[in-house]
C-alpha cells in the first residue's frame, strides 16, 4: 500500500537517521531542562518599585513571605544583572521612558512581570498622567491584579512565571 | 476664636470673611505683599508659616482663577486664609517667594497646573508634569483623560472607547 | 564625564592638575532613593556642590481625579496619595468633608480613628527604619523593621479588610465596627512591641558606624526649617514644639495623654530618636484608646442623607452587607433599596464653602484644602503634602557634604514620592 509523503514533514528513512534524529531530540530537550531550571531557580530582579506596590514587594522579600526560598532574595541595583522585572506601581508618562530604557538595558533572557492593576491595566487612575498598562511600552509576562496586591498574591505570579520559564524551549 | 481673630483682622482690611471657624481675607493683587509682610512681621498675628499655596479654577467667574495662601502661626497657634483673584487672559501674580522661601515649589505646581504665571520666581518651571507637557491639565475645561491628552503623539481615548485589546 | 576632553593638556598653566566638576543622575531608578525621587547632583570627587532634586515621576493626577468621582470615592484615591500613612490621608479628606458637612463622627469612632492612625504612624516609622538603615547598609533591619510591621498588617487586614490603602475611615465614622479579635491582636501587639523597639536601640543607637553616618550630617537649622516649610520630625529635631496634635488639635486629640518628643541638634542622628520616642508615644496612645473602646456605640453618624447605607459584616466570604440588611432592602423596603441605591452611586451632598484641615502625620502636616460648589463631586481638593514641602530642605541639607551624606539625609527627611508628586 502506498504510504503517503506529508509536505514538509522530514521522516528519517534509514535507521541511523531515525537514531540520530532521537538523539538530538533527548539532548535537547534535556538540555533545555536543565537550562530552564536553572534559569528559574535563581532569577534576579531589578528594583523597579514605583508606589504602594513596591512596599508589598518589599514586605514579599522580607521575612514573612520570604522569597529567597525560590532564589530571589538578591535584588539588584544595577538593571545590566538582573533578569527580572517586576513593575511595581503607576507608572506616569513622565516614568515611561525611563522605564523603557531600564528594560533595554537588561540583558536577555529577560522577564517582565506587571504587579498591581495600575501597571496593568492603568487601575483606577484612568486620566491624563498615567500610563494605562505598561504592556503598552514592555512585553510583559505575568500580570498580578491587585491594588495592591498581597505578597502571597505576588508569590503566585512568581511561581506562574518559574513555570514558564521552565517550560521554555530554547534550544529546541 | 475666629470670631475675635475676625475682629482683629477687621480693623485693617475690608473683605473679611467667616465660616466654619476659619478666616478668609479678600485682597487685591496689588496688596498682595504688603498684606503678607503685615500678617507675618505684626507681634500679635505673627503669621510665619506659609501652609499651602493653591489655585481654583471657576471658569464661568471673573475673575476667573483664585489663587489661596494658607498661613499658620506657630507660635500664636491660629490660621488665616488670603485669597488673591487673577483673571483669567494672561493670568500674572507676583510671586511671595521673598517672603516665604516655601512657596517655590508651591508655585511651580500652581503654574504646571493652571498655568498661573508667578512674577518674580526665581525658576518657574514644570515641577509634576513632563518638561515638555502642553496645556494645564487643573483646568476645568481640559479633559481627564480624553480626546485632548497627547504627549509625544499618544493618545489616550476617553474612558467608555477603550478596549482590552 | 562632563569635562576634561581627550587631547587637553593635563595640567593647567600654573601648573596644578586640572580638575572638573561632574554632573551626573542619581535616579529615578536607583536603590537607594526613597522611591522614584531624581537628584541632579554636581559633584567634586565626592563633594556635592550643588543638588537639584526632579520629582514628578509618580505623578498620578489624584487631585484632578478627585473633581470626576463622589465625595466617597474620593476617600479611594487620597488613600493612595502619601500610601505609608494611608489612614492619615482618609482622616484628613473626612474631617475637611465633616467640617463642610457640618456633622462630627459618633466619639466611639473618634477613637477608632486615633486608634488606627497611631497604629499607622508606627507601621510608617517601622517602614522609615528598614528602608533607612537597608540604604546605609544595615540590611538585616530591614529585615527587623518589615517582622514588626507585618503584625500591624495582621491587624489592619482583620479590622479594615485590606493590609494598605484601606478606605476605613469614611465620611461620618469609620465603616466597620472593631470586634474582640482586632483588640485581641492589638493587645498582643502592644506588649511585644516594647521589647522590639528596645532591640532597635540595642543594635543601632550606640553602634559606632551609625552614630557616625548620622551625627551632625544634614543639618538643617531652625530658621531655615521654618522658612522652608518643613514640618514633623524634622522640624522638631531643630527644637521646635510644633505638633499639630497639640498646637490645633482635630479628631479628639485633646483628650489624650501624650508627649512630644524634641530634640535641639537637628541632624539625621536626632530624628532617629524622635522617630523612636514617637512610636512609643503612639504606644501610650493606642493603650488609651482601647481602654475607651470597652463602651459600645455607634460608629457611624445616623443622619440618612449621610451615612454609607450599607451595614458591614464579615460573612463566609469576606466583608460583605450583612443577610439580615441585604434581605431587608430586597424584599422588604423599595424604599430602602431606592435609598441605598442613590446614596452608593450619587453619594452625599455637601454646601458650598471652602475649608483648610490639617492632621499631623508621620512625615509633618499633612493639609486638605476642599472647595464644594454644592455639587456631589468635590470641585477642588488639594493635598498639601509634607514630603512635597520637605523636599525643598535638601539642598541646603546635602550641599557640600559627601553623596553617602546625601543618602543619610534624605533617609532622614523621610519622603514618600506618592505624597510628594501626588
Amino acid at each position: 500500500m502506498p504510504v503517503e509523503r506529508l509536505e514538509g514533514v522530514r521522516l528519517g528513512t534509514t535507521p541511523e537517521e531515525v537514531e540520530e534524529e532521537v538523539e538530538r531530540g533527548i539532548l535537547l530537550s534535556t538540555l533545555d531542562r536543565a537550562v530552564g531550571w536553572a534559569r528559574k531557580q535563581s532569577m534576579w530582579p531589578a528594583t523597579f518599585g514605583l508606589a504602594c506596590c513596591a512596599i508589598e514587594m518589599m514586605s514579599a522579600g522580607a521575612g514573612q513571605y520570604d522569597l529567597s526560598r525560590w532564589g530571589m532574595e538578591l535584588f539588584r541595583g544595577s538593571p545590566r544583572q538582573a533578569d527580572l522585572m517586576i513593575v511595581a506601581g503607576r507608572v506616569s508618562q513622565k516614568m515611561a521612558p525611563v522605564l523603557r530604557r531600564i528594560y533595554d538595558q537588561m540583558p536577555e533572557p529577560r522577564w517582565v512581570i506587571s504587579m498591581g492593576v495600575c501597571a496593568s491595566a492603568g487601575g483606577m487612575f484612568t486620566n491624563y498622567s498615567i500610563v494605562q498598562g505598561v504592556d503598552t511600552i514592555v512585553p510583559v509576562d505575568v500580570y498580578v491584579p491587585g491594588c495592591p496586591p498581597k505578597p502571597e498574591m505576588l508569590m503566585h505570579g512568581i511561581l506562574m512565571l518559574q513555570e514558564k520559564v521552565r517550560k521554555a524551549e530554547t534550544f529546541k | 476664636m475666629a470670631a475675635e481673630l475676625a475682629d482683629r483682622m477687621r480693623e485693617r482690611f475690608s473683605d473679611v470673611l467667616v465660616a466654619r471657624d476659619e478666616v478668609t481675607i479678600v485682597v487685591g493683587l496689588d496688596d498682595l505683599h504688603e498684606v503678607l509682610t503685615t500678617l507675618r512681621d505684626d507681634p500679635e498675628l505673627s503669621f510665619d508659616f506659609l501652609s499651602s499655596l493653591t489655585a481654583t479654577d471657576w471658569p464661568r467667574q471673573d475673575p476667573r482663577f483664585w489663587v489661596a495662601y494658607e498661613l499658620r502661626s506657630m507660635r500664636a497657634r491660629h490660621r488665616i486664609r488670603l485669597k488673591v483673584g487673577v483673571s483669567g487672559s494672561d493670568p500674572h501674580i507676583p510671586s511671595v517667594t521673598a517672603l516665604f522661601p516655601t512657596a517655590n515649589w508651591h508655585e511651580r505646581e500652581v503654574f504646571d497646573f493652571y498655568g498661573i504665571v508667578f512674577d518674580g520666581h526665581p525658576d518657574l518651571t514644570r515641577i509634576l508634569l513632563p518638561d515638555d507637557w502642553e496645556g494645564f491639565p487643573l483646568r476645568k475645561d481640559e479633559e481627564l483623560g480624553g480626546v485632548n491628552t497627547r504627549y509625544h503623539g499618544a493618545f489616550i481615548p476617553p474612558v467608555d472607547q477603550r478596549t482590552t485589546t | 564625564m562632563q569635562g576634561t576632553p581627550t587631547d587637553a593638556p593635563l595640567r593647567d598653566p600654573s601648573g596644578e592638575i586640572r580638575q572638573e566638576t561632574m554632573i551626573i543622575n542619581m535616579g529615578p531608578q536607583h536603590p537607594s532613593t526613597h522611591g522614584v525621587l531624581r537628584l541632579l547632583l554636581e559633584l567634586d570627587g565626592e563633594t556635592v556642590i550643588t543638588c537639584k532634586p526632579i520629582v514628578g515621576y509618580l505623578h498620578t493626577g489624584i487631585e484632578k481625579n478627585t473633581e470626576y468621582r463622589t465625595w466617597m470615592q474620593g476617600i479611594t484615591y487620597v488613600t493612595r496619595a502619601d500610601y505609608l500613612s494611608p489612614f492619615f490621608n482618609e482622616l484628613g479628606y473626612c474631617l475637611a468633608v465633616e467640617r463642610l458637612l457640618g456633622i462630627e463622627a459618633p466619639s466611639r469612632a473618634q477613637v477608632i480613628r486615633v486608634l488606627f492612625c497611631e497604629l499607622n504612624r508606627i507601621s510608617s516609622h517601622l517602614v522609615w527604619l528598614a528602608t533607612g538603615g537597608l540604604e546605609l547598609g544595615a540590611v538585616s533591619v530591614m529585615l527587623y523593621g518589615f517582622r514588626e510591621r507585618e503584625v500591624l498588617m495582621d491587624v489592619f487586614e482583620s479590622v479594615t479588610g485590606l493590609r494598605m490603602n484601606h478606605a476605613y475611615i469614611r465620611i461620618g465614622g469609620v465603616i466597620m465596627d472593631i470586634d474582640e479579635d482586632g483588640v485581641d491582636k492589638i493587645r498582643t501587639f502592644l506588649r511585644m512591641m516594647p521589647g522590639r523597639i528596645d532591640e532597635f536601640e540595642s543594635l543601632l543607637s550606640e553602634n559606632p558606624i551609625w552614630v557616625e553616618r548620622n551625627r551632625g550630617v544634614g543639618i538643617l537649622s531652625e530658621a531655615d526649617a521654618l522658612s522652608l516649610g518643613v514640618t514633623g520630625p524634622m522640624l522638631r529635631a531643630a527644637g521646635v514644639p510644633a505638633d499639630l496634635r497639640k498646637d490645633m488639635p482635630y479628631g479628639g486629640y485633646e483628650t489624650y495623654d501624650f508627649d512630644v518628643p524634641i530634640r535641639s541638634e537637628a541632624d539625621a542622628y536626632a530624628r532617629y530618636i524622635i522617630r523612636l520616642d514617637e512610636m512609643r508615644q503612639s504606644m501610650r496612645i493606642v493603650e488609651q484608646c482601647l481602654e475607651r473602646l470597652e463602651r459600645p456605640g455607634p460608629v457611624m453618624v445616623e443622619d440618612p442623607k449621610v451615612r454609607w447605607p450599607s451595614q458591614l459584616e464579615v460573612g463566609p466570604d469576606g466583608i460583605g452587607n450583612s443577610e439580615a440588611y441585604v434581605r431587608h432592602i430586597m424584599e422588604v423596603s423599595m424604599e430602602a433599596l431606592i435609598h441605598h441605591f442613590k446614596m452608593v452611586t450619587q453619594g452625599v451632598e455637601v454646601p458650598p464653602g471652602e475649608v483648610y484641615q490639617a492632621v499631623e502625620s508621620p512625615r509633618g502636616e499633612l493639609g486638605f484644602y476642599v472647595v464644594s460648589d454644592g455639587e456631589h463631586r468635590p470641585y477642588r481638593v488639594k493635598i498639601r503634602d509634607p514630603s512635597f514641602v520637605n523636599l525643598q530642605a535638601t539642598p541646603i541639607m546635602v550641599e557640600g557634604s559627601l553623596i553617602a551624606d546625601a543618602i543619610a539625609s534624605i533617609a532622614s527627611i523621610d519622603p514618600v514620592m506618592g505624597g510628594v508628586d501626588r
